[in-house]
């Protein structure tokens, strides 16, 4: 696959201060996401999954601008968008949009669903003013609402409706990168599958691009192309879907898999189970963030950041930050329980 | 909702009375209001205080001003209902054009209080950093005074007349509203949509007067009622200590103070203008109250 990269993040860190003192100094840094780099390719879905307070949605904000990057560049289109000034910024959002995960409070409650796409057509001046209700309904129908209920309030529509809403305004400005913040997180789960395959509709319609971003494997292996694993405000392990899913390297991601569940109670599978919490972001464990909780964890681990690499005898593509991936492959470290 | 609506999305029902958000909340609103009593008595009051002001004037037979010396200092009786004052002026027509007076004092400084208030909440809540620092503490300043007494010192400022009392009141009010309106900004900047709304990329002003205003509205009609009757009160003190509107204008707080050197022997001409600013001041207080209840949605059933 020789796809052009559409959207390259690199080394980008979004650290949040913390104030404290008397006279409000930033006394110390909440570390949301430290050094993540990776790209996206023109009409893939990437998925970026971890556990709650790993700094995805962290991630996803910084891409959008909606908060700006203490560091690093992200290059859409080969241009670097953290460079650009406001207006500039402005012009260039109608190529990335974003799905948010609560569809309660993502839709104004004072807009009708034409005033609510309508909205987004005027912002980036997309449609002229006549033909805007024509597309709006078209819009709907597109994600799968019926065209005459475009003059009704989002409080007359269920959940599933209403990220379907969100989806069409998205699609109003005709983006290119669509940022999906846990957008199916919210819903139940058989709505769950009937908005991941209009998503999947959608993007063969349009050519569109996914950045996904879960914590439900379950949905991630259904939707995604590519997977990116976060511990921590870290990439721990990045590879195709298949890859990943039959053939992890990390420990983390391993344990991660692990707790799939397994319709049929007859298969015993490997539970591995981790110990402890998720540490504090403010004060990141040294070296690998995740020795803490590594059953493999060893001195090395505590005091050396791993370097996301592809070890060798892994498929191409396929990367993964840990100092022990050939040792724990080979059988010769085993596990500490 | 109508009963016997049916969910699937296909089926659309077409006689569904549909109505805005905005009239279905302002119905809701009334029908808390109406259960209100004490808050729809001050919106009466508040209502016939308005119909004093714009027709009393035309109605009454005496002249506001007319001095007769015939008849001063006369107790209240058919002819004079709420008596003469030191002049022989009929109170009860001082008392009706005042009115007009005091109400206009009330609404406007609030109006422009309000204005100016909101906008630097809102700025101040939206932006956040140093120019929310900035404004808040400034708006502090203005909090740290005595109400009165910050009034006082604009007024000494820009001398005592009737605009003057207005701009001064409104000065005084700002910070209240500020700090309010800031307070709802802050909650409704984070709301999902906002981000959705920013995220198309649209403008600062847009997302604040489109999305963030809508929001702040019920805390600011509250809050402008009641500040109304704060707003009548200190612009009656003022005229009161000499400093608002001048003689011979029928202000409630210069009869007041008109009043005062006669106060033990004709009680009466203190007590009208004095009972009038107690009526204004209460009817907007307790449909204040009323508001805060009926747009509280914590309170919805």
């Amino acid at each position: 696959m020789a796809q052009k990269e559409l959207l390259k993040v690199k080394n980008l860190k979004q650290y949040f201060p913390i104030k404290g003192g008397f006279f409000g100094r930033t006394v110390n840094h909440v570390k949301a996401v430290d050094d993540v780099s990776f790209e996206i390719k023109e009409g893939e879905t990437l998925s970026l999954v971890g556990e709650s307070g790993c700094g995805k949605s962290t991630t996803g904000r910084a891409i959008l601008r909606l908060d700006d990057p203490t560091e690093g560049t992200i290059e859409f289109n080969g241009e670097d968008l953290l460079a650009l000034n406001k207006k500039e910024m402005r012009n260039r959002r109608k190529d990335i949009q974003v799905i948010f995960q609560d569809p309660y409070a993502s839709l104004n409650p004072r807009q009708s669903v034409y005033q609510i796409l309508a909205e987004a057509m005027e912002i980036q001046n997309v449609v002229p003013k006549q033909k805007r209700r024509e597309r709006a309904i078209e819009l709907l129908e597109t994600v799968g609402l019926n065209g005459d209920q475009v003059d009704r309030y989002p409080h007359e529509f269920s959940g599933g409706q209403r990220q379907r809403i969100g989806i069409a305004r998205a699609l109003a400005v005709e983006p290119k990168l669509i940022i999906c913040d846990e957008a199916v997180s919210a819903l139940d789960v058989s709505v769950q599958a009937q908005v991941l395959n209009l998503l999947k509709k959608l993007q063969r319609e349009f050519n569109l691009t996914f950045l996904f971003i879960a914590h439900d494997l379950g949905v991630v292996r259904h939707i995604s192309d590519r997977i990116i694993v976060m511990y921590l405000g870290k990439v721990v392990e990045i590879a195709d879907k298949k890859t990943l899913f039959e053939n992890p390297q990390h420990p983390y991601t391993k344990a991660l898999l692990s707790a799939i569940p397994t319709p049929d109670p007859e298969v015993k599978k490997e539970r591995i189970v981790l110990e402890g919490d998720v540490p504090s972001p403010i004060n990141p464990p040294s070296g690998c963030r995740f020795h803490t909780r590594c059953p493999f964890a060893t001195e090395v681990c505590a005091e050396k950041v791993p370097e996301l690499k592809n070890h060798g005898f892994m498929e191409e593509g396929h990367r993964a930050a840990c100092h022990h991936v050939d040792e724990i492959a080979s059988g010769e470290l085993g596990p500490k329980y | 909702m109508a009963s016997g609506h049916s969910s699937t999305e296909e089926m659309a029902p077409k006689k569904i009375k549909k109505e805005r958000p905005a009239v279905r909340a302002f119905k809701d609103f009334y029908h808390r209001l109406k259960k209100n009593k004490a808050a729809l008595v001050g919106g009466y009051l508040i209502i016939f205080l308005i119909l004093v002001a714009t027709i009393g004037p035309f109605l009454t037979t005496d002249g506001v001003n007319e001095v007769n010396y015939t008849q001063k200092l006369e107790s209240p009786s058919t002819e004079n209902w709420f008596g003469t004052d030191h002049q022989g002026r009929d109170i009860f027509t001082r008392i009706i054009h005042g009115t007009g007076y005091t109400l206009l004092v009330g609404f406007l400084s609030v109006l422009m209080g309000g204005i100016v208030g909101t906008l630097l909440g809102i700025v101040s809540g939206y932006y956040g950093g140093k120019i929310d620092t900035v404004i808040m503490r400034f708006m502090d300043i203005l909090l740290a005074f005595p109400g009165i007494l910050l009034a006082l010192a604009i007024i000494s400022i820009l001398g005592g007349n009737f605009i003057n009392v207005i701009i001064a009141v409104a000065i005084f009010s700002i910070p209240t509203f500020a700090r309010i309106v800031r307070g709802s900004t802050l909650a409704t900047r984070e709301l999902e949509y906002v981000d959705a709304v920013k995220a198309l990329g649209a403008k600062d002003s847009r997302i604040i007067f489109k999305h963030i205003l809508p929001n702040v509205l019920s805390p600011l009609i509250v809050q402008s009622t009641l500040q109304i009757a704060t707003a009548i009160l200190t612009a009656s003190g003022l005229s009161f200590l000499g400093l608002g509107a001048q003689p011979p204008s029928p202000e409630w707080g210069a009869m007041l103070n008109d009043g005062r050197n006669y106060m033990l022997d004709y009680g009466y001409i203190a007590l009208f203008p004095g009972l009038a600013i107690v009526l204004a001041v209460l009817a907007f207080n307790i449909f204040g109250d009323g508001l805060r209840d009926a747009l509280d949605p914590k309170s919805k059933k």
